[in-house]
């Protein structure tokens, strides 16, 4: 019983990705390095950082878009590869959905709300033909898009993006899913909505028991949202814990670089910003030492050599650096 | 600081469409004073960049000023004829737009592109351009040995301060910067804007701010302009505007920003969705989504007007 309450819904153990560059030679970039994290039922997992760092690759390699060249997935605590051959990779596809940046690029242009809706709960058998109507409407209210009758009537172009992004909500839990990794499903969204969806989210996560994955650039929304972040830096965790661990007491100087960065009128002691002008590398097979020597301002000798091991520096809270 | 550099007057900017005229700014007025930043939010569509646009003159069609005058130092850059308005655009008024760092003429290096800009609107020597161009990269902090690298050579944070240097390369008063950031990391943000008010103290340029982060803005600018639906809804000092809302719009603007160190509360953005220009309401353009709404707002367009000299807000519920 305990053993089943503990079991993540998914766990990621020493994921690495590779990808090709140039054409034809061998040459790769590694776009993640031994990445590690769990998702729990009706928890969300914030994955934090700057644009090239590995999130949109971590997320679609649970999806399975990509293929890992390293690493283990284990889904309801058997192996990803497991479940699929039981259970066919629609099932999996059901119950692990993904939600994206663009709400608009996710949407068919030449098709109504309604059939948005209407064609996953057919394809995965979630109602039969005379509830699939009711099923639709139901839905559309549960995220807020009301009147439902006359939403569904709509094609995407004649809705807000606010609403496009709700409606691709709703469309991602027609089918019941476990999980949702939602990669930036807020940023290209106007302000003044970014809170009703992310709200929305919240009560998907916590009323539906549903896990979220959640990526953002955005650590504030992260704090807001997710009860673990995770922070990366060119294709590694550099810092993870509790969401109020890593944001109230940052440790690795990345973490705190980001969060020096980001204004906040609440900020009451005035961290200063240290600029870091040393520039970013490409990350290899070969390469070696901590992925953020070149721009940190600690570094000792051991940083150019190995990565550091990872240290529970508080119950729950892990980093890898040196220097704490 | 209070000599006035730019001041707009019942500026009214319309789109002239196929089904319609939008009105994307509304009878907007506004100065801008010597050595001043002044920051300008609303969510996208607000009108902001027409706003930007109709500054320097480089507004075009199917956008139309039906109304207002924009006069810098008392001239009036919509009644400029053309020779003036090229010196104006370069010499008084620059733009960097958010997307910039990919205008960048690729095949030039970036030093070339800067000695250009030079030699087209100074009669500088290609010798002392290229000096110049030299200094200009170092303000912004572009290493030298960067001078003839190529735009794709570089990342988006490093063109974007190549596009910074040529905004500064002719010394003007007043530097419109449209969204300059919003596309890099917060990091890189966070370099360029303390490289930006460094320089601000250096030549003591003016700036107006254009972004849709309240919070940064309230760090960064001196006053706040706020727009919604093509009016300016709330003017005021930067930290008064952030820290004590008045207009109900820029109440719930304000609280679409979870914030990192302060207490962690539930916060409920603004309901609804953006108002449709062609679809104007009679009365208060924001009454779908106030909370606040009652009948003359249903009825009656309110009008900007101030309870303290330091505050104009545009509301009947004052
Ligand atoms: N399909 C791909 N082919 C080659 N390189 C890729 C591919 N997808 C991502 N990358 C590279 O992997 C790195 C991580 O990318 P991504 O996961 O998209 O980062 P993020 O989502 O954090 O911005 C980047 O350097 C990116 O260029
Ligand atoms: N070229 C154009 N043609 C038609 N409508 C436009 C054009 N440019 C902007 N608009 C409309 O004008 C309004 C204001 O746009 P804009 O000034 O770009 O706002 P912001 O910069 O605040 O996002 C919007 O409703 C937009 O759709
Ligand atoms: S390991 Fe070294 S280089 Fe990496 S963050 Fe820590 S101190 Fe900096
Ligand atoms: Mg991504
Ligand atoms: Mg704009």
């Amino acid at each position: 019983m305990m053993n089943e309450l503990n079991t993540p819904v998914l766990k990621a153990s020493g994921l690495i990705k590779d990808f090709p560059i140039g054409s034809g030679n061998k040459a790769s970039m590694r776009a993640l390095n031994d990445i590690s994290f769990e998702l729990h039922k009706g928890q969300a997992l914030a994955i934090v950082g700057e644009s090239g760092s590995g999130k949109s690759t971590s997320a679609r390699i649970l999806s399975r878009i990509f293929e890992e060249t390293a690493g283990l997935i284990e889904y309801k605590g058997i192996k990803l590869k497991d479940f699929i051959k039981k259970f066919g990779r629609l099932e999996y596809a059901r119950q692990v959905q993904m939600v994206f940046q663009d709400p608009f690029g996710s949407l068919n242009p030449v098709h109504t709300i309604y059939h948005h809706i209407a064609r996953p709960l057919l394809i995965h058998k979630r109602t039969d033909k005379q509830g699939v109507e009711q099923a639709v409407y139901d839905l559309l209210e549960l995220v807020g898009l009301s009147p439902a009758y006359e939403t569904s009537l709509k094609y995407p172009h004649q809705l807000s993006g606010g609403q496009r992004q709700r409606v691709a909500i709703a469309r991602a839990i027609a089918v019941e899913p476990e999980v949702i990794l939602a990669d930036e499903p807020i940023s290209m969204l106007d302000v003044s909505v970014r809170l009703g969806i992310l709200n929305l989210m919240a009560e998907l996560k916590d009323k539906r028991g549903i896990s979220f994955m959640y990526i953002t650039h955005d650590i504030a929304t992260a704090r807001y949202f997710a009860e673990k972040t995770a922070v990366m830096y060119l294709g590694h965790m550099v810092e993870w814990g509790d969401s109020d661990a890593v944001t109230q007491t940052p440790q690795h100087p990345y973490t705190q670089l980001l969060l020096s960065a980001v204004a906040d009128s609440a900020r009451k002691d005035t961290v200063e910003f240290k600029a870091n002008t040393g520039e970013i590398p490409l990350w290899g097979k070969e390469s070696k030492g901590c992925p953020f020597v070149s721009r940190c301002h600690k570094v000792i000798e051991p940083c150019h050599q190995t990565m550091p091991a990872i240290k529970e520096i508080s119950s729950g809270h892990f980093i890898r650096c040196y220097q704490v | 600081m209070s000599e006035v550099l730019l001041e707009i007057n019942n500026l009214c900017v319309d789109y002239v469409l196929p089904n319609g005229i939008a009105r994307a700014v509304n009878n907007v007025s506004l100065s801008i004073k010597k050595g001043e930043t002044l920051g300008l939010a609303g969510e996208s569509g607000c009108g902001k960049s027409t706003l930007a646009f109709s500054i320097s003159n480089l507004h075009k069609a199917p956008a139309l000023i039906s109304e207002g005058e924009i006069l810098f130092q008392g001239q009036d850059v919509l009644k400029m004829r053309p020779k003036t308005l090229k010196a104006y655009r370069w010499n008084n008024v620059s733009v960097v737009f958010q997307s910039a760092m990919n205008s960048l003429n690729p095949v030039i290096s970036i030093a070339e592109q800067l000695t250009d800009v030079i030699r087209a609107h100074t009669k500088a020597s290609a010798k002392d351009a290229e000096l110049r161009a030299i200094e200009l990269l170092e303000i912004v902090g572009i290493h030298k040995e960067r001078l003839h690298s190529f735009p794709y050579q570089l990342s988006g944070g490093m063109r974007q301060r190549v596009v910074i240097a040529i905004a500064l390369a002719l010394e003007p008063e007043l530097i419109i910067m449209d969204e300059p950031t919003t596309a890099l990391d917060v990091v890189v943000e966070r370099e360029i804007l303390n490289q930006l008010y460094e320089l601000k103290q250096t030549f003591g340029f003016s700036i107006l701010f254009i972004s849709h982060d309240l919070s940064l803005m309230a760090e960064i600018a001196d006053r706040i302009g706020v727009m919604y639906a093509g009016n300016l809804i709330e003017l005021g000092l930067a930290k008064e505007v952030f820290h004590h809302p008045i207009h109900p719009y820029t109440k719930g603007l304000v609280s679409s920003f979870p914030s990192i160190h302060g207490p962690k509360e539930t916060l409920y953005g603004i309901p609804g969705s953006p108002l449709n220009l062609l679809d104007k309401p009679q009365g208060c353009d924001f009454q779908a989504r106030c909370p606040d709404c009652h009948h003359k707002c249903q009825q009656e367009v309110p009008r900007l007007s101030s309870d303290t000299p330091d505050r104009l807000v545009a509301c009947h519920n004052l």
